[in-house]
């Protein structure tokens, strides 16, 4: 986390009434906070909620209303955060930890690394916890090879809503747990999980970087050479137009192993170090990013990078989390805040694709550089957003003018080739779409209706869509 | 609930029969509203435009409500909202405007007006705010005026009205930082409409529809106060300061 030294625990145990957002500060409401010190007070916690029910959140990184629930209360996970990393035989390909629902992946990773370890699937910033990941079924840039979050996990404890704990997995009470995997936090509150995680060679990363001209170029590389490597994502400049539509920078890469990283890792091949360099101000007027800026950025960056590079040594933070590099970043859209809009179509729809890039660029909407990848497999999850096919994510101003028409209009492109938002990262998307985007949606709520038929569970993004 | 775009998914107006109300709701149906509950004296009179929501896509409901019997208002808000759940958003619409010279003759009838429009709006804001406060998110719209920045003397009894309004419902959004809910003050111009039929048109003179326009538009950028046209805010910049009797000559008609 940003450094805030923390307050003291008899204070945070006690209720109170704040406003909370996601992390694209809009649409704030207020709850009933609560912040439990031990996984006790924790489990206390649900039985003793409002009328208006209860929610867990993590470290409040979706984007949009999945971590709120106004006037009701909401439950801050990340002080019961112990882990443990399990004995293993060394010629396993995978170690198990058990954490709690409050542990981070950042805090995971400072533990992980220097034993030679990594976790399964992270996302492009290590501040969510591990109750975050199982709600939301997290991918990252491996997506393509070992699938979502979930898909790692062998057996978590899920509080249900009338208090009682069960322990559910892959091959325990199967259904709960593959509804509570993407389930938005909606089918209990996770207490803690047991994942597997992956044995890397280094703390570095063998990286390739491509630079693509166009929409056409980075989708051919990614379509015939994604194979080749575990991890891939391109960024994607929006703003270019013409010719350049699409353009890109494509990064792939693999763990090094220990030779391999030793001229740039020295001595210990694990080292591991993770930091914020620097804050966001605290206040940013409106408008900083307008279009000029934004524009002279992303040519900036593109011209930076290289048009081909091969086998270059990054750490762990520069392949995967370069934007917690600042702290509260998400602070420079200014008070309006802004809003992610992710969604994934199958492969098949390049030409949706290019469609929806090109009324993007038309619209002028500043988008710092958005990232595009392609997905591997679905797991059997109902609500888990990943499918196989193309995703594209992008940050946007809230209060550009006729976003929210536009977006609606690209919905209807999405959805009519089968595709998808992301429940995650949405704050905006018309109710009435989404059982079209998850079809799946009814056998969820029959889950979600057995283990809470009073709905004690819920949150600002089931009130708004309807869960 | 409000999306990050500024759209609401339900709606209550009190003064249901509004025409800059109605014109406001028009657009909200057309984005997200799907609920649209409206409190007014003679609901009869709504059946058109209830309809005409109906077949938008809306539901809509309305119930009995008199401006003038605050002791009803909190009954009345609390039933529309247990029959609806959230609301995203009220509007305080109500207002009479009444005529100045009557007002001379006839305090009582001033008085009124200062009940519909000051005294009602008191109520009515405080009972929907209580309601805000529980679920922990609100918009609530005010429907102000220009006439309340400065009185007027040919209007002064209604613009005494608005700047009350105006004061309370500024005083209301800051009591409720915090609390999710957050009060927008709105103050339009001259507006053609049922309200000014037959009165002279006032420089910068707009309609219900341009008002809702500039309404929906300030809410998608999270203004807490909407002026309308959006030029009214540096000419009553100017108006509210200049000398007492160069005002008396410059707002005489
Ligand atoms: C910069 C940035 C980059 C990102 N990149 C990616 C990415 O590459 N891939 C990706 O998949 N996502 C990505 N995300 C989204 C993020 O991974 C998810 O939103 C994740 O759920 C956030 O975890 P959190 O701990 O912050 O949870 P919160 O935001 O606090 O909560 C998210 C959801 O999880 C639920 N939840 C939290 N804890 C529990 C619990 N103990 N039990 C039950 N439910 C719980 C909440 O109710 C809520 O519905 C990114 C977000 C940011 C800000
Ligand atoms: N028109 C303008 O030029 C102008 C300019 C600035 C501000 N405003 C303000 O904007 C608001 C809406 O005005 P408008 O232009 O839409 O005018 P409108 O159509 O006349 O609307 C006013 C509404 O208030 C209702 N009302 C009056 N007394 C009431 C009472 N005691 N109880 C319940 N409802 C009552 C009226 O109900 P009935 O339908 O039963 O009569 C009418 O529907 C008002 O507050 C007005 O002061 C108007």
């Amino acid at each position: 986390m940003p450094p805030t030294p923390p307050e003291p625990a008899a204070v945070l145990a006690r209720p109170h009434t704040a406003e909370l957002t996601g992390w694209g500060r809009t649409a704030p409401t207020a709850s009933d906070v609560r912040r439990p010190t031990s996984a006790t007070e924790l489990q206390r916690a649900l039985p003793n909620g409002s009328p208006r029910g209860l929610l867990a959140r993590g470290l409040g990184r979706g984007y949009g209303d999945c971590a709120q629930n106004s006037g009701g209360t909401v439950v801050e996970t990340t002080d019961v955060d112990a882990f443990t990393i399990h004995d293993a035989d060394p010629a396993s390909d995978t170690v198990l930890v058990t954490a709690e629902a409050g542990a981070s992946i950042d805090r995971l990773l400072h533990a992980l690394v220097p034993q030679g370890l990594f976790v399964p699937v992270t996302p492009g910033t290590r501040y969510v916890t591990v109750g975050g990941a199982i709600a939301a079924d997290i991918h990252g840039k491996n997506h393509h090879r070992k699938g979502s979050w979930c898909q790692h996990v062998t057996s978590l404890h899920l509080q249900l809503a009338d208090g009682e704990v069960v322990e559910i997995g892959p091959d325990r009470d199967p259904e709960l747990f593959w509804a509570t995997a993407g389930g938005m936090g909606l089918t209990g509150v996770v207490l803690d999980a047991t994942f597997a995680c992956p044995r890397i060679g280094s703390s570095r990363l063998l990286v390739d970087t491509d630079r693509a001209a166009d929409l056409d170029e980075v989708l051919e590389l990614m379509a015939s050479g994604d194979h080749a490597y575990d991890y891939s994502v391109a960024w994607i400049d929006l703003m270019a137009g013409g010719r350049a539509t699409g353009r890109s920078v494509l990064t792939r890469g693999r763990f090094a192993t220990a030779e391999e990283a030793a001229p740039a890792a020295g001595p210990d091949p694990y080292a591991y170090s993770a930091g914020v360099l620097a804050s966001a101000p605290p206040f940013v007027p409106d408008g900083l990013l307008n279009k000029l800026t934004v524009r002279a950025f992303n040519e900036l960056w593109f011209r930076k990078a290289p048009v081909r590079r091969r086998d270059e040594l990054q750490t762990i933070p520069t392949f995967f989390h370069p934007l917690d590099m600042v702290g509260g970043w998400n602070r420079i859209y200014g008070p309006q805040g802004f809003l992610q809009w992710q969604f994934v179509i199958p492969f098949g729809a390049e030409a949706t694709l290019r469609r929806i890039i090109e009324e993007l660029s038309a619209s002028g909407c500043t988008s710092f550089l958005a990232v595009l990848k392609a997905f591997g497999e679905a797991d059997p999850a109902p609500l888990s957003f990943p499918a196989p096919g193309w995703t594209l994510a992008l940050d946007i101003p809230a209060g550009v003018r006729g976003l929210g028409p536009l977006l609606d209009r690209l919905d209807e492109l999405v959805v009519a080739e089968g595709g998808r938002v992301y429940l995650a990262k949405d704050s905006r998307v018309r109710p009435e779409l989404v059982p079209q985007m998850y079809p799946r949606l009814d056998e969820w709520r029959a889950v979600r209706n057995r283990v809470d038929p009073q709905r004690r569970i819920r949150s600002d993004l089931s009130r708004r869509l309807g869960l | 609930m409000r999306d990050a775009v500024g759209a609401v998914q339900s709606v209550l107006v009190l003064g249901g029969g509004s025409e800059i109300a109605q014109a406001i709701v028009d657009r909200l149906v057309g984005g997200r509203c799907r609920t649209v509950v409206l409190g007014a004296r003679d609901i009869t009179a709504l059946s058109p435009v209830a309809a005409r929501w109906q077949a938008a896509g809306a539901t809509v409901d309305s119930f009995a409500f008199d401006a003038l019997d605050p002791a009803s208002h909190q009954a009345a808000v609390d039933a529309a909202f247990d029959a609806h759940g959230d609301i995203d958003m009220a509007i305080i619409a109500f207002g009479v405007l009444g005529d100045q010279a009557t007002f001379d003759a006839d305090p009582v009838a001033a008085a009124d007006a200062a009940r519909a429009n000051y005294v009602g709006a008191v109520s009515a804001s405080l009972a929907v705010a209580s309601r805000f406060r529980t679920q922990g998110h609100g918009t609530l719209l005010v429907l102000s005026s220009v006439a309340g920045v400065r009185a007027r003397a040919d209007n002064y009894v209604y613009g005494s009205t608005k700047a009350g309004l105006d004061a309370f419902a500024q005083g209301l959004g800051d009591a409720l930082v915090g609390t999710g809910s957050r009060v927008v003050v709105v103050r339009p111009g001259f507006v053609h409409g049922r309200m000014t039929e037959g009165m002279q048109p006032a420089p910068f003179a707009t309609t219900p529809d341009k008002v809702a326009d500039a309404v929906v538009a300030g809410l998608a950028k999270g203004r807490e106060v909407i002026w309308a046209p959006a030029v009214l805010a540096p000419v009553f910049t100017v108006m509210r300061n200049l000398p007492r009797g160069v005002w008396r000559r410059v707002s005489a008609r």
